[in-house]
């Protein structure tokens, strides 16, 4: 198990094998017998089974959404595996161990020595198919009162603050996946930092689907009490499969008076082979809010996988002078669809928001950013900055631009700013006469449109990024 | 170091370059003046493996290899360096890590460790003395927002860098005010040594001053029309090229 471990945090694409390990599985399908079972896999409390049945309940009056500018082949729920877990699943000691290759990588990359340390100031908990298999540094943490752990051992453990905060961004009833996530997500990770404490470390989750046939529907809650800081990181792979996989996954974020929460994704599921075939299925709620004055929650994803992306991390500015962001890298390759964006619901005084949002488009990818801004009636002075810029290679990919705006209060701003560029060749021809190769001009050229996004990143994360676009853009130019 | 032989490229259906036969030795200046529309820029983005152009016929060795298969990255490994006439925009990319990035290419394709930030550092100081530059253009995006003498330094900056073993320096005193012009030519006579040459593209005589040619070579219609020593610059300073250029159709 040690040896997945390290292939789990192993960041170099490598990651379309399967780990050869025991999992026990429950039958294809899904109604109530399937959420009773799962419930009491994990040994649940009462309340929490009531409330994925009042899910399920809902889930099945309500219809797959269609009105993203994706397409795919119906899905058939019943014939997904809903849970999965490794049999011998066993903790992660500190990632004092990181990868060779990886140190490697960095070392390449001309990070120095101090960054190298800071790499392993990172907290990961690592969640393999449905279930939690560890999670590091917990002992540093809770020093601090800072609570990190699965969501199962959140339930046991912290029932209360669980029960307070779950569905409170994302209601049960919220849309047809955040539902289906809701009836039988099975773990995913919980964190709460209490008031005044500023996390020192990035907490990272790895999320890893391996068995086949697997959905995963993982659940992330965190929260930032009064004053607290925390910013998260998280990270995926799944093998290469010929057929498609599900996931979705709900993430709620909750942020309290003058607390901050940054949320760093880089999504890279396996995006299904070069003719489209396989890939995941991602239909994922992310959604945080601002309940306090003075608060902040930022996004920045990096989307470089999945054969179907459908995400639109938001944020509900309810407190007063609350700030809410969004940065934005999808790329799509081959045959992957993205339809990707953000939502900005000012409720408070004096809130900002602010979208940036990159989108690259190659092979036969179709890449569309989907944005909501909404100035509700006590907004008075909220103000939105948005810019949009999409970047094209090849001439059988596509771009597309959808802003909802949605302005209830006179005193309020918005701005939109968008752009659609090409890669030049004689971009290409100048980085390559310095001696650069073909492909190593391409991801320069696109990591530098990308820069805006690519800097709220954490190093390591900005650094793995710009090296997946490069993965993802391959063979994508002549 | 580098034969030319019967060099013929188009670009489109547009024949540009008919017939080239060139040789550069070791510690060689060459300078190919010419009027507009020659082809003398093009045997520079020929030379220097610009795909906007398909060799049509002859050939060019460099140190006994066949420059014209390889592809651009390879020629520049390999020693061969063009100043851009037009030096493109890399918006979001910064300068010092483009030079860098090049500069560790070209190391790796030796066998040679890369260096790192700080030891680049370092090495660059020298490098942005000799084209009197500022350290600060090293955190600018890649040309951006640059005059047209600062992208032409910059040009020069990137030759002091990768130091070449064949420059191409492709109308690079165009647009060059006295002061720029002189700063540039001092920057390309600093990196001279006796075993790397240099092919001068330029339509003005006044560049030769600062940057003595050898041996002088005028194009027109894209063939070498006549060629002599620094003298010959001198003379057609003096009577234009309208002497040396028949029309089109009589070459025919």
């Amino acid at each position: 198990m040690g040896g997945s471990i390290e292939t789990l945090v192993n960041r170099e694409y490598q990651y379309g094998f399967v780990t050869d390990i025991e999992a026990e599985t429950i039958p294809r399908g899904l109604d109530e017998q399937t959420i009773r079972l799962i419930s009491a896999k994990k040994n649940e409390p009462q309340w929490l089974l009531d409330w994925r049945l009042k899910a399920l309940a809902r889930w099945t009056t309500m219809k797959e959404p269609h009105w993203s500018n994706v397409k795919y082949e119906p899905i058939n729920y019943q014939d997904v595996i809903y849970f999965s877990a490794p049999k011998t699943a066993k903790k992660l000691g500190s990632l004092d161990d990181v990868d060779p290759k990886l140190r490697e990588m960095y070392g390449k990359l001309g990070i120095s020595l101090s960054e190298q340390k800071r790499l392993n100031n990172v907290a990961v908990d690592v969640v393999m198919d449905s279930v939690s298999v560890g999670t590091s540094f917990k002992a540093e943490l809770n020093k601090l009162g800072i609570i990190f752990c699965s969501f199962g051992e959140a339930v046991r453990e912290h029932p209360d603050l669980v029960r307070k905060y779950l569905g409170s961004v994302v209601p049960h009833s919220d849309n047809f996946f955040a539902a289906l996530n809701s009836a039988v997500f099975s773990d995913g990770s919980f964190c709460y930092v209490p008031k005044g404490v500023r996390c020192p470390m990035e907490l990272s989750t790895y999320f890893r689907i391996n068995a086949e046939g697997t959905g995963q529907f993982e659940r992330t809650l965190i929260i930032a009490d009064e004053g607290a800081y925390v910013s998260y990181l998280e990270g995926c792979t799944a093998p290469k499969r010929d057929t498609n996989q599900l996931h979705a996954a709900v993430v709620e974020l909750i942020a309290l008076k003058d607390a901050t929460i940054k949320y760093s994704t880089v999504q890279n599921w396996f995006a299904g082979d070069e003719n489209g075939e396989g890939g995941i299925f991602n239909f994922v709620t992310k959604r945080g809010k601002c309940a306090g004055e003075n608060s902040k929650i930022a996004w920045t994803q990096v989307e470089t996988g999945s054969a179907i992306t459908w995400k639109y991390p938001s944020v509900i500015l309810q407190g007063d002078n609350s700030v809410g962001e969004f940065y934005s890298v999808a790329v799509v390759n081959n045959h992957q669809q993205a339809d990707t964006g953000t939502k900005m619901t000012h409720i408070g005084r004096n809130t900002r928001s602010t979208i940036v949002s990159k989108g690259i488009s190659a092979g036969q990818g179709n890449n569309s950013y989907r944005g909501q801004v909404k100035m509700m009636p006590k907004a008075a002075n909220a103000r939105n900055y948005t810019q949009c810029d999409s970047m094209l290679i090849g001439n059988r990919c596509g771009a597309h631009t959808f802003p909802y705006i949605e302005v209830q209060n006179p005193t309020a701003t918005l701005e939109h700013e968008a752009s659609t560029s090409k890669i030049g060749e004689d971009q290409i021809f100048y980085l390559t006469q310095r001696g650069i190769s073909r492909e190593n001009a391409v991801s320069m050229i696109v990591a530098g449109f990308c820069k805006d996004v690519f800097k709220e990143l954490p190093m390591e994360f900005a650094l793995e990024a710009q090296q997946l676009l490069g993965i993802t853009l391959e063979g994508s130019v002549g | 170091m580098l034969e030319i032989t019967d060099l013929q490229a188009r670009a489109g259906n547009r024949e540009i370059l008919r017939g080239i036969t060139l040789t550069v030795e070791p510690g060689e200046v060459h300078a190919i003046m010419g009027p507009n529309g020659s082809g003398k820029s093009t045997l520079a983005q020929v030379l220097a493996g610009n795909p906007a152009y398909e060799v049509t016929g002859g050939s060019a060795i460099y140190d006994g290899k066949d420059l014209l298969a390889m592809p651009p990255e390879e020629r520049a490994q390999a020693g061969v360096f063009l100043a851009f006439q037009y030096p493109v925009e890399i918006p979001g990319v910064s300068n010092a890590y483009f030079l860098r990035t090049a500069f560790n290419a070209i190391r790796q394709s030796r066998g040679e460790d890369e260096v790192d930030p700080i030891e680049f550092l370092d090495y660059m100081e020298k490098k942005l003395e000799l084209v009197d530059m500022d350290v600060e253009m090293l955190s600018r995006s890649v040309n951006m927002g640059f005059s047209g003498g600062e992208k032409k330094r910059n040009e020069i900056l990137q030759m002091a860098v990768l130091e070449p073993r064949l420059a191409l320096l492709d109308e690079t005193d165009s647009g060059l005010d006295i002061d720029a012009l002189r700063i540039v030519a001092n920057g390309v006579n600093a990196l001279k040594r006796p075993d790397n040459s240099t092919i001068v593209v330029t339509h003005y005589q006044r560049l030769l001053n600062y940057i003595v040619p050898d041996y002088v070579h005028v194009l027109a219609h894209g063939r070498i029309v006549k060629s002599g020593d620094k003298g010959l610059a001198l003379e057609l300073e003096a009577k234009g090229y309208d002497w040396l250029v028949e029309p089109q159709g009589a070459v025919a």
